[in-house]
């Protein structure tokens, strides 16, 4: 029975099987069949296009670099612009001898360096023989006129006009927009190679190299017929590049200039900052270096004594240079003392010019020898009283201002669309075990509690953490990038994003500290009687002065018979106008007092540049 | 003495090396016109050819080894196979993992191989060994077994990533299944639900496997990139003609605008210096092996070998269809080589090893059917 089942089973089985392997059978057959038809398509019915393009002639495929992104200023004013040179380039694969070639080209022009040569190599090495690669960018008029006349020694080797980039306002514009370089080895692993395959350029730094996804474009190419010796016969498609985006940054590059000459000679930063938006005005880092000399490929010599100068002006002193934020620190703690309780705003101390921990004999001094006597917090904002400052770090503790500095942004990055920027240190006893292997102190506090110790800060960070003091604790992450029209012509906008608020029991706090700083300028014992009091426009301000050497060798000289690298930094921080704030303002400068005049300058051409339209 | 006498005397006879003797003649056939082509494409570098005779010899070894295996050997095997190759790739990808990058690779020091190699046979011959144990028609139940059976080791080497073999073995999978007796209205029923989930599909690939299908539908977006590998192949075959360039003739391959032309793209070279003659017998060559190995399965007389037999030979020929669709532009660029014909070992001992497996198959003939 089991027996005869299975055997009427297995014929069943059979069949479904047979019937299965007979479509198989003719799917076989039938994808055969396709595969017939398209050789003989390929090989009868195209046979002669594809014969002319194999036989005779050689199909190559020429990339063409798409043109970068120019980059324009809020108003549309050229920062970083393409302007047409010429280059010298070699087709490999027609130069019967390269290194002979290469040889007499350095010698008729001279100019040609060893850098050339090899960066000239590392091109040939990933391109196709076939591909026009630069000896010599930037050939001058009677280089180009010497070759001309000996060309005909140079099969191969031709000049051809290409775009480079170049940066009109030059040192005020350089750490901002960065610069764009010759691609090296490890940049071209980050990037698509087919994308890159015409490029000679990559953003280094700045806004170029943060945006060079946005600014580079898409590579385009010609599919070109050639004959034997590599002529070409004709086009046979095209694929134009599309260009980079035009990029329109929030920067004013009339406030820019006026930053950039304020700190000239001087070591130091400026960052000014729209409070509503994020926007950033005006960034300059001083002293500055020129980018154009990088576009060109800068000799290692060059480079060498601009990385190397003790001023270190490729160093971007804006974002990434770190000073301890001193005075200009004692709003922010202040707040802090607000909100958290340790203080009210008729809290008084007396101050006989130092403080004493308890159980210490350690005085730690006011600046102001005799002290201030009797003093409450919006007094000692206006003073910059050290001795309020220090009582109230003491009452606070180390994590309160900690938790609050944090909060406006100190000791982490700001995110602005930057590679460069640093975050900053807010210190704290866990921090300082880790990074120093020794506990905290109760005197770390109080040096904290006035901007000196451990706290580092940047100029961006201080004018970013001044914009939410005005704000009244709305923040808005800094950015420079304003809105960038692509191609085809569409336009897209940056949206300002705003970052996690600040709030307080009391908003009263926030116009407390603004009318202290107020004081700083206009009160008679305010310390910003250096900015001066003229101005059309209200200013809320903080000074700041960072002490590089504390000493007593020096206390009673006179200003100029100290060195001037162990002169003290100056800070400045504002906004303006006080009653409906649009401008804020950070200023840094190494080694010198005049903080206060250079924000002055900047403030001063920011109201005159957006006067309200008068209505005639 | 008397037992002796009943016992037929062992004689050595060709019958006794178990070798399909019209399959080992095509077979041979088209190695030795994948050899020719090779000489050409390698810009007659006889050292890469020794190299791939090397191979091919090894290869036909084990193609002899694996044909004198009874059967019903290899269905008591499967499980163990199928397990063990499994956890090869699990072991892979676990070394992928701590190498931190792709790794198909299995090192043992003195020996590499590709555990997803292993999987091209294991796969259709545990879907065969499971659906063999069923009865007609197949349930749903089953399928979803078989369906799993099949798709976690695919899914595997996809990850590894290696798409092309991760078809083959899905292939490899479904023709059993299909061969099996699974209800038409189930075929196309998934065929519609496949035609569906392939949106879903496409968020799983890798990029540079999107990147191919998107060239592949318009090479002529990335002339620079992949789109100018079927470019040239395409000026290769299509400039060859009628009769072709010649042997060693062929401009496109030896001047090398042809990338990957002694490996992936070896048919081109084929048709540049062969023209539409050399193609169309390297097809027929390829046709007539898969429709021997579909007549092996007919003839066999269990189950578990025709489902097997017939898988093999599906997936022998669907290997050189999807290479020889690609390299003619009409289908993807997917890194499948031509078999027996492209240079490369791991892939060719793989596909002679099914060939001894068909070979035992059809040689091992038993009188009664009592092995079921």
């Amino acid at each position: 029975m089991r027996l005869n089942k299975s055997v009427n089973y297995d014929r069943f089985e059979s069949h479904v099987h047979g019937f299965r392997l007979s479509l198989l059978v003719a799917l076989i057959i039938v994808l055969s069949f396709i595969l017939i038809l398209r050789l003989a398509y390929l090989q009868f019915s195209q046979y002669k296009r594809y014969a002319t393009l194999s036989l005779k002639n050689q199909m190559s495929i020429i990339p063409i670099a798409p043109s970068r992104g120019i980059i324009l200023d809020k108003n549309g004013v050229i920062l970083a612009d393409n302007i047409p040179v010429y280059v010298l380039e070699i087709v490999p694969e027609r130069v019967s001898n390269l290194a002979d070639t290469l040889q007499k080209l350095k010698k008729l022009l001279p100019s040609i360096t060893d850098d050339d040569l090899e960066s000239f190599n590392h091109a040939r090495g990933r391109n196709h023989s076939y591909v026009s690669i630069p000896v010599k960018l930037k050939l001058t008029q009677e280089e180009v006129a010497i070759f001309a006349t000996n060309q005909y020694q140079f099969p191969g080797v031709s000049i051809k006009a290409r775009l480079m980039r170049y940066y009109p306002l030059a040192e005020t514009t350089s750490h901002l927009l960065g610069y764009v370089g010759r691609i090296n080895v490890q940049e071209l692993q980050q990037v698509s190679t087919t994308n890159y395959r015409a490029t000679n350029f990559i953003g280094k730094a700045g806004i170029e190299k943060y945006y060079e996804d946005t600014l580079h474009g898409k590579v385009g190419y010609h599919q070109i017929e050639t004959d034997v010796s590599g002529r070409t016969l004709r086009v046979l498609s095209k694929q134009t590049p599309v260009s980079g985006e035009k990029i329109y940054l929030t920067i004013d590059s009339r406030l820019q200039q006026v930053a950039y000459e304020a700190l000239k000679d001087k070591r130091g930063a400026v960052v000014a900052m729209n409070v509503s938006n994020g926007d950033i005005l005006a960034m300059v880092s001083s002293p500055s270096y020129n980018p154009n000399i990088f576009v060109n490929g800068i000799s290692s010599k060059d480079y060498q004594k601009l990385a190397t100068a003790p001023d270190k002006p490729l160093y971007n002193r804006a974002v990434r240079g770190l000073y301890p934020p001193a005075s200009t620190v004692k709003p922010f703690v202040a707040i802090a003392g607000l909100e958290k309780g340790f203080i009210t705003p008729s809290t008084k101390i007396y101050d006989p010019g130092w403080y004493r921990l308890p159980g210490v004999t350690h005085k730690y001094r006011d600046w102001k020898r005799t002290g201030h006597g009797v003093i409450n917090l919006k007094r000692a904002i206006t003073v910059s009283c050290d001795t309020y400052f220090y009582q109230l770090g003491n009452k606070m503790g180390i994590s309160a201002i900690e938790d609050m500095l944090m909060q406006f942004g100190f000791g982490q990055l700001t995110h602005i669309d930057l590679h460069e920027e640093a975050p900053g240190v807010v210190p704290s006893p866990s921090w300082k075990r880790g990074s120093k292997g020794v506990h905290w102190y109760p005197g770390d506090t109080l040096i904290t509690s006035i901007g000196q110790g451990f706290m580092l800060a940047s100029p961006l960070q201080l004018a970013n953490a001044t914009a939410s003091l005005s704000q009244h604790g709305r923040r808005f992450r800094p950015h420079l990038f304003s809105h960038a029209i692509q191609d085809r012509g569409e336009t897209y906008d940056f949206k300002p994003l705003e970052e996690y608020p600040i709030q307080l029991k009391d908003n009263a706090y926030w116009g407390l500290v603004a009318e202290a700083m107020q004081n700083v300028i206009m009160s008679n014992e305010g310390t910003g009687y250096r900015f001066g009091r003229d101005t059309p426009y209200t200013v809320a301000a903080k000074t700041g002065t960072a002490q590089v050497f504390s000493g007593s060798q020096y206390e009673k000289k006179s200003y100029a018979e100290i060195p001037e690298a162990l002169r003290d930094h100056s800070l400045f921080i504002a906004f303006a106008p006080v009653e409906k704030p649009e401008i804020a303002i950070a200023v840094m400068v190494e080694n010198d007092f005049v903080a206060s005049a250079v924000a002055r300058k900047v403030l001063d051409a920011y109201f005159q540049l957006n006067q309200p339209q008068e209505i005639p | 003495m008397i037992i002796n006498q009943t016992r037929p005397m062992y004689r050595f006879t060709p019958k006794s090396l178990h070798i399909d003797f019209p399959l080992l003649g095509l077979l041979v056939l088209l190695i030795m016109l994948g050899l020719l082509i090779l000489y050409s494409a390698s810009n007659q570098n006889i050292g890469m050819v020794l190299r791939q005779s090397l191979r091919l010899f090894l290869a036909l070894g084990i193609m002899m080894v694996f044909a004198m295996i009874p059967p019903h050997k290899y269905k008591l095997w499967t499980p163990w196979i199928f397990g063990i190759g499994l956890a090869l790739l699990i072991a892979v990808i676990i070394m992928g993992k701590i190498g931190k990058g792709a790794q198909r690779w299995l090192d043992l020091g003195f020996f590499r191989f590709q555990p997803s190699e292993i999987m091209k046979l294991a796969v259709p011959m545990m879907a065969a060994w499971y659906l063999d144990r069923k009865s007609l028609p197949i349930d749903l139940k089953s399928l979803l077994v078989a369906s799993i059976l099949i798709f976690i080791p695919a899914i595997l080497i996809a990850k590894q990533p290696d798409l092309g073999t991760a078809l083959m073995v899905i292939t490899a999978g479904v023709c059993v299944i299909f061969l099996a007796g699974i209800h038409m209205r189930i075929v196309l029923f998934l065929a519609t639900i496949a035609a569906l989930a392939a949106p879903l599909l496409w968020h799983v690939l890798h990029d540079y496997q999107k990147q191919r299908i998107i060239t592949f539908l318009k090479p002529e977006n990335d002339p620079l990139g992949t789109g100018y590998h079927i470019i040239q192949s395409k000026i290769a075959i299509g400039s060859g003609g009628a009769f072709g360039k010649g042997w060693l003739a062929g401009s496109q391959s030896h001047l090398n605008f042809l990338p990957e032309h002694a490996t992936d793209f070896i048919f081109a070279v084929n048709g540049e210096e062969f023209g539409f003659i050399g193609g169309v017998i390297l097809i027929i060559l390829v046709v007539l092996i898969s429709l021997r190995g579909l007549y092996i399965a007919r003839e066999a007389q269990t189950t578990y070998t025709r489902l097997l037999a017939a898988s093999l030979a599906m997936t022998f020929f669907l290997s050189a269809f999807v290479n020889i669709g690609m390299v003619m532009g009409i289908l993807p660029v997917v890194g499948i080589p031509l078999p027996l014909v492209s240079y490369g070992g791991t892939a060719m001992v793989t596909f002679l090893a099914s060939f001894g497996i068909l070979m035992s198959i059809s040689s091992h003939r038993i009188l009664f059917n009592n092995m079921r």
